[in-house]
């Protein structure tokens, strides 16, 4: 098993027919994924690399029965596109689509309540569960199956984490970018909360960055739920006050949201914190070494 | 991105909502000119991006004109240093000029949106005139908030609520009212990140009316306003942030001298923290994006050489869908043009490595291949001691 996506997972892509979208698609059907259909209004009727597209979500859940979508939509119509996927009912929604104004982003959690959808991200790499299911941007190829779960506010350093899992032959069972705005779908808590339920992952690596307090939260939910071991990583320690690292959500303001804050928080709440980015693989090593729990997670 | 005071004030009066009387004088004639418009009187504040102006000497009562003049020759051209601008300051080249208010009492109103409840939120305090970060870290039950729902947005009555519980005078409510629903009008129709008004002032003639507005709009939703972006002023921004800006490169200019090229910007602040674990200081975070063109890395090269403080460069690229051959030919080719004479490490992972890094070997050009983040940050901060 793994959380969010599997090898049963149906999905299409909105905004198919874009540079991105449709570079990405064939990457996902390359690795694998059930790639089922794709939406660009006007578009509909016709197919990209075999793969079916309509004019509207309803149309395409209605004739390909999917249960997930992939945004790469342009910013200005992102919130639009995932609130028809949500009116569509699909169970899960992955919004990669970077610089979505962050009131757009406002309506749509107003929107999303009380209805069926999950959302991840905006701004995220995506979701795999490796050997099953790649939602997203994220290079197939770094990730190995496995019993690690893998969660994070950034792309690249998902990459980093991965990597150097995969290089100590530890594999990952679903590894979930949850994207760098202040507004988003999913937090890290929703998602250590399936983890800590899924009787696939044994372990997981959080990793987060300056800005907000979801990390904090993270931990004190850890502290008082989680029944696995959490490696975790903070980036940002050396970023200055009030200047905006990349993404919106990367920003310390009146002095909260800093690195020291939040790598104090996790390890008060039990979370083993990797010093530096490029210790995060052996950081978990260390402590599934220490638990006697290396052995089996480790990829034979 | 920020605007300055008199142009938030300007805005905010566009949706009603009370702000002193003033205008902008960018020469001492003009701001005696504007003066005498207001009867003699006037405050003169230093325009700057940034708080605190008053402690630093940037605003000034005047009580006739020849003290206008006065002033307004000090304060233009004057490099105000205050806990927001850095130890360098920032020239004021903008005065406001605007008439005295008879302050009776200070309060604090502010939008923002909230993360963890992902809405747009009105604070109130009675506690106006300090920075509301003291007030919130003090007393933090001296802050009253409202959540709005976007759908309906703010209510009357949640804006009542809040003048009630700052204790405004009781005839004055409605008019506190009336300001609070602009303020929040202004903050959703113009996609601001942030609307304070700090302080929002009850006068003695009874009126309810902002002493200062700080104005932030989202970058993301510029592209929906074009009279946002009209109100940029590039002399208050970091010229190297500037030009980064129009190669869509994300630059934030720091004190080191180890100047960074990473793709993401998580990865580049971890990038930036690694150094600083192994005893050296980034220069900057620059982050490439996705996709890192030759000519892309070859403006990120010219604008990272163009710090006289740099003095190595470590390039950290996680390859994932780009080829590490196609990146280690775009670090050539920029490190080429631009005539690179200081140590360069390259750290790259992802598809096609090892022919990247054949590439980077055989070019001919001094370039220190790395394995990993830390063997990378170890290299350069060896190199630039």
């Amino acid at each position: 098993m793994s959380i969010l996506v599997n090898k049963n997972t149906k999905v299409i892509t909105q905004g198919i027919t874009g540079t991105t979208g449709l570079f990405h698609t064939k990457q996902a059907v390359e690795y694998g994924t059930n790639m089922v259909g794709g939406v660009t209004p006007g578009k509909g009727g016709t197919q990209v690399e075999g793969i079916p597209v309509y004019n509207t979500v309803a149309e395409a859940v209605k004739s390909t029965g999917a249960n997930a979508s992939v945004i790469y939509v342009p910013p200005a119509f992102a919130a639009d596109a995932i609130m028809e996927a949500v009116d569509s009912e699909i169970e899960l929604v992955i919004c990669i689509t970077e610089g979505i104004p962050v009131l757009d982003m406002v309506r749509v959690t107003r929107y999303l309540e009380g209805r069926k959808s999950r959302l991840i991200g905006p701004n995220c790499p995506g979701v795999i569960t490796p050997g099953e299911c790649k939602i997203g941007i994220m290079p197939g190829y770094i990730h190995r199956p496995g019993r690690v779960g893998v969660v994070s506010r950034s792309g690249t350093l998902t990459y980093e984490a991965v990597h150097q899992l995969s290089v100590s032959n530890i594999g990952q069972s679903t590894a979930v970018g949850i994207g760098g705005d202040p507004v988003k779908g999913t937090e890290f808590v929703d998602v250590l909360r399936m983890f800590n339920d899924d009787p696939d992952t044994d372990a997981v690596i959080m990793i987060g960055e300056i800005g907000g307090t979801a990390e904090e939260e993270a931990a004190h939910w850890i502290k008082a739920n989680m029944q696995k071991p959490v490696v975790g990583f903070i980036a940002g320690a050396t970023a200055p006050q009030g200047k905006r690292m990349g993404h919106a959500g990367a920003i310390i303001s009146g002095g909260k949201g800093t690195a020291a804050e939040k790598i104090a928080t996790l390890e008060e709440c039990g979370v083993r914190v990797a010093p530096t980015p490029s210790q995060m693989g052996s950081t978990m090593v260390e402590l599934l070494t220490e638990r006697g729990m290396l052995a089996q997670v480790t990829i034979k | 991105m920020n605007i300055h005071e008199y142009q938030g004030k300007q805005l905010l009066r566009e949706f009603g909502v009370a702000v002193s009387s003033g205008e902008v004088a960018f020469t001492v004639d003009q701001a005696v000119a504007i003066a005498e418009k207001l009867g003699g009187k006037a405050v003169v504040k230093a325009q700057i991006h940034a708080g605190g102006r008053g402690k630093a000497g940037g605003v000034k009562l005047a009580k006739s004109l020849e003290d206008v003049r006065t002033y307004a020759s000090q304060i233009l051209g004057m490099t105000l240093v205050t806990h927001q601008t850095g130890p360098e300051g920032k020239v004021v080249k903008r005065l406001l000029i605007e008439e005295l208010t008879n302050i009776q009492k200070e309060y604090y109103v502010g939008v923002v949106v909230d993360r963890s409840t992902g809405s747009v939120v009105m604070m109130a305090s009675e506690e106006g005139g300090t920075e509301i970060e003291e007030v919130a870290a003090h007393s933090p039950e001296k802050i009253i908030k409202e959540v709005v729902d976007p759908a309906v947005g703010l209510l009357s009555f949640q804006a009542q609520r809040l003048a009630y519980a700052i204790n405004i005078p009781g005839p004055l409510v409605r008019k506190a009212v009336k300001f609070m629903m602009g303020l929040y009008e202004a903050f959703v129709a113009k996609d601001c990140s942030i609307a304070e008004i700090n302080p929002l002032v009850v006068t003695a003639e009874g009126d309810v009316l902002a002493l200062d507005a700080k104005l932030n709009f989202d970058p993301n939703a510029l592209f929906r306003h074009p009279e946002i972006l009209e109100l940029r002023d590039l002399d208050e921004e970091d010229p190297k942030e500037i030009e980064a800006s129009k190669f869509d490169l994300s630059y934030i200019a720091l004190e080191g001298n180890v100047g960074c090229m990473v793709n993401g910007a998580g990865l580049a602040m971890a990038t930036m923290d690694t150094i600083k674990y192994f005893g050296g200081e980034p220069a900057n975070f620059l982050d490439v994006g996705g996709g890192a063109t030759t000519e892309k890395v070859t403006a990120a090269f010219k604008i990272i050489l163009s710090d006289p403080n740099v003095r190595g460069i470590l390039v950290n690229i996680f390859g994932g869908i780009m080829k590490c051959d196609v990146i280690a030919n775009g670090v050539i080719a920029a490190a080429k043009e631009v005539g690179l004479n200081k140590p360069l490490v390259v750290r790259l992972e992802g598809t096609n490595v090892d022919l990247g890094k054949e590439i980077l070997n055989t070019s001919g050009l001094n370039i220190v291949a790395a394995d990993s983040l830390a063997d990378a940050a170890q290299k350069i901060v060896s190199l630039v001691k």
